[in-house]
């Protein structure tokens, strides 16, 4: 009895002093080091243009004017909503925003849902891109990422979506492709990942040269 | 294909450091941060009233292990039900529900991780610190601790103790998790992984809508889910987000984070069985030595290389499978020159997607940076299988003590064959060695199964099941899979967050977990008590290749014998009728 009292009150006082040191001091201990060291990554490495945050450098966003450049399908569409006035808040599509998400549909590929979106997304891309055949969109472009938060595209991705821009924008195939150029990341080292274009800060460089920004 | 080659030949680089390291620690042996850590240690020992030098009897040591184990269940219980409070709560996160609590805190003490909430929405600053990050800390360790003391009974100086379980505990922590975790912390702050405690933000995007933007410590959590192989997101989706995972480098570091330590074990044990043999043995034998035996010690070395090639052939048909792309895709009029990239990232592409899948299945840890729901059914098949297995290296420990069981029932069954009494690292496998053993070997699969069973034949579950056709089956198969083997990734397809899921999984991680460990240290117990054999001409040695390849082959067929039934309902059928 008096062995098993002692071995509870081991147990006990193990299990606080753990949980202090590592659910409390180590997370604050991180959070100090970080904010000293790399205070802008610490605190989301949010992008601002003029004084006001735009949105984050690694979270992928909605985008859907013709001018900009798309980003892949998401069902939590990026966490993207307007408010309206009765203080509700709404997705792009018009669907109630459930508040902060991430995730996919989680279609398999055998789920007829998932050839069904795609169809449906292929149709409205050909339509506002009529000089795109149906083959050469990429397949990155019309797949949902797993996170929904994918801020990139591959740049075969992104060039096929240049001559609408260029159209609806006002702006040159040549400045577009320089801006694209700009942001797009090769693999690490030349070996390790995918090449990359970051859709946000694409769409920033172009809504400064349209001036709207 | 050339990125993944590199990848697997750093990690085979990088793990030889570490696993001497972590074998120094097991062993009790100097260190260079002594100095340092002894002092911490000293604290920790004082405060809790342990005594670092007395020892425990396996049954003892078992005891302490799921008694502590317990106690922080208990606690971290009682955070989950409070953690509405205003404490580190800026989001204002109610409290969570009985059944998902009891799910949740199992999961993690259990090292499994499976989340039937969404971060985002399910927990507070609060709970994500003093529970998920507290348990991945406390989970790995105690896994480590039982791998430690198994091994210690296995390479027998001792006849009756196995070593301190509190201290076990504590020098894990101090001395292996919390300073990689600090490094490695920053490492991915660096890359881009938020660390801060302010509440999500709300940005005005340039198309004038607004944007919700999560917040919070999530490297803190990051870092330690990998290296603890646990497996738990900060958010609902896992390391597959780009808040977690921002980057190809912040992918390599969790990577690496999750497949070091697990590798290292193996070393460590072929290092302390090594160690027996040089006290008994003089340097007569040491003329040819090669590098790979210096590195993980004989016995190491050929468990090292089954799992080693188990884990290759799974990568490759994962890999292939996923490079062919879908088929009804294809149908669709949708190029699948990229391969199948539903539910991948683009700066991940096929290669690290499937590379990460196939590690974390195999080293139990469940992160996610793809979504396993979405891959094509033979990929799919192969993280399912290696749960299924459960000794393609493993996380915390326990894989190894897996693959020893196998080793064993390897050792029992050539011993069949050539007529002679098993042995094992020099000791008689006798009736009650191959009785736990086999009970042991069978919980798995019992668990798997029956509880699959049980919600294909119910209502209750059926109506959990989000994809139509075979692959319901998978996802059903998946969630048990994933708990049984403490792995916690999922098909997360599933709506799981009922009653029956949050109690079924609940149960499944529970026996997975202790069961398992509880028999393992008994099989350690009773093979320590016994004499050394003297290696004779008709002793089978285990340390050789060629046991590696035989080794591969028990379990691959004790897996065929078990498993291939339900994976031909499940994604078998479902790739035949995709590819038809």
């Amino acid at each position: 009895m008096k062995e098993f009292l002692h071995g509870t009150r081991q147990a006990v006082l193990v299990t606080v002093v753990l949980m202090l040191i590592c659910g409390l001091l180590f997370p604050c201990l991180l959070t100090g080091l970080s904010s000293v060291i790399f205070p802008h990554q610490a605190g989301g490495s949010l992008i601002t243009v003029n004084g006001t945050a735009v949105g984050a450098e690694h979270v992928g966003q909605e985008f859907t004017q013709d001018c900009y450049m798309w980003s892949r399908p998401s069902a939590y569409h990026y966490n993207v909503y307007t408010e309206s006035e009765d203080g509700r808040k709404y997705y792009n599509d018009g669907t109630e925003f459930g508040g902060l998400a991430s995730g996919s549909n989680n279609y398999a590929p055998s789920n007829p849902a998932l050839v069904e979106r795609v169809e449906a997304d292929m149709e409205a891309f050909l339509a506002k891109n009529p000089d795109v055949e149906r083959g050469d969109i990429p397949t990155d472009l019309l797949t949902a990422s797993g996170s929904g938060l994918d801020p990139h595209i591959s740049p075969e991705s992104a060039q096929i979506q240049l001559p609408r821009i260029a159209q609806a924008s006002g702006l040159s195939e040549e400045s577009l492709q320089e801006i694209v150029e700009r942001n797009t990341t090769g693999k690490l080292l030349g070996v390790f990942g995918e090449k990359t274009v970051n859709v946000l800060k694409v769409n920033i460089e172009i809504a400064q040269a349209m001036g709207t920004l | 294909m050339l990125q993944i080659i590199l990848t697997i030949i750093l990690y085979l680089i990088m793990v030889v450091p570490v696993g001497t390291y972590v074998y120094h620690i097991a062993a009790g042996k100097h260190t260079f941060a002594d100095p340092v850590f002894d002092r911490v240690d000293g604290v920790i020992f004082k405060i809790g009233g342990v005594d670092p030098d007395s020892r425990m009897s396996w049954k003892r040591y078992a005891a302490a292990l799921v008694g502590t184990n317990a106690m922080m269940i208990l606690m971290g219980y009682i955070v989950l039900r409070i953690q509405s409070i205003p404490l580190f709560n800026p989001n204002g996160i109610e409290g969570m529900e009985e059944s998902l609590s009891f799910n949740t805190i199992i999961s993690f003490m259990t090292n499994t991780n499976l989340q039937h909430y969404s971060g985002e929405s399910g927990l507070s600053y609060l709970s994500q610190m003093l529970v998920i990050i507290f348990m991945m800390f406390v989970s790995a360790a105690t896994g480590y601790a039982a791998c430690i003391a198994f091994i210690r009974g296995l390479a027998g100086k001792s006849k009756d103790n196995v070593g301190n379980f509190f201290v076990d505990l504590v020098r894990i922590i101090t001395r292996v998790l919390l300073p990689f975790s600090i490094v490695g912390g920053l490492l991915l702050v660096w890359q881009g992984v938020p660390q801060n405690f302010s509440g999500n933000v709300a940005v005005d995007t340039i198309e004038g809508t607004k944007q919700a933007i999560a917040m919070g410590p999530v490297a803190a959590l990051e870092i330690i889910k990998h290296l603890g192989t646990n497996g738990g997101g900060f958010l609902g989706a896992n390391s597959s987000t780009p808040i977690e995972n921002p980057t190809i480098l912040s992918n390599l570091i969790e990577l690496y984070s999750m497949m070091l330590l697990p590798g290292a074990c193996v070393i460590t044990f072929g290092k302390m069985v090594r160690d027996r043999k040089k006290l008994k043995e003089q340097p007569e034998k040491t003329a040819h030595k090669s590098l790979s035996v210096w590195v993980y010690g004989r016995e190491g070395r050929s468990i090292f290389a089954a799992m080693g090639i188990l884990f290759v052939i799974g990568l490759s048909v994962c890999f292939w499978a996923e490079s062919q792309g879908n088929p009804a895709l294809a149908d669709a009029g949708l190029s699948q020159s990229m391969g199948s990239m539903e539910g991948k990232e683009v700066r991940f592409g096929i290669a690290q997607s499937a590379l990460f899948t196939t590690t974390t299945t195999s080293f139990t840890t469940g992160t996610v940076n793809n979504m396993h729901d979405t891959l094509t059914p033979l990929g799919g098949m192969i993280p399912m299988l290696h749960m299924m297995l459960n000794v393609v290296f493993g996380g915390k420990g326990v894989g190894l003590m897996n693959m020893i069981l196998y080793a064993i029932l390897a050792v029992f069954i050539c011993g069949l064959m050539i007529g002679r009494t098993p042995e094992y690292l020099g000791k008689k496998i006798e009736g009650r060695e191959m009785k736990l053993t086999a009970l042991c070997i069978i919980i798995h699969p019992l668990l798997i199964l029956a509880f699959s069973a049980l919600a294909v034949g119910t209502q209750a579950d059926q109506a959990g099941i989000t994809n139509p056709g075979f692959h319901g089956l998978s996802q059903v198969l998946y969630e048990y899979a994933s708990s049984a083997a403490n792995n916690g990734s999922g098909f997360e397809g599933l709506a799981d967050n009922t009653l029956f899921w949050n109690i079924t999984t609940g149960l499944a991680m529970f026996f997975g977990r202790y069961l398992s460990i509880v028999i393992q240290l008994a099989i350690a117990g009773s093979l320590m008590k016994k004499r050394f054999v003297n290696e004779s001409a008709g002793t089978l040695h285990t340390d050789t290749m060629s046991f590696a390849v035989i080794l591969v082959f028990v379990v691959y067929i004790f897996a065929a014998l078990t498993f291939f039934p339900v994976l031909a309902l499940g994604p078998i059928a479902e790739h035949l009728t995709l590819w038809a």
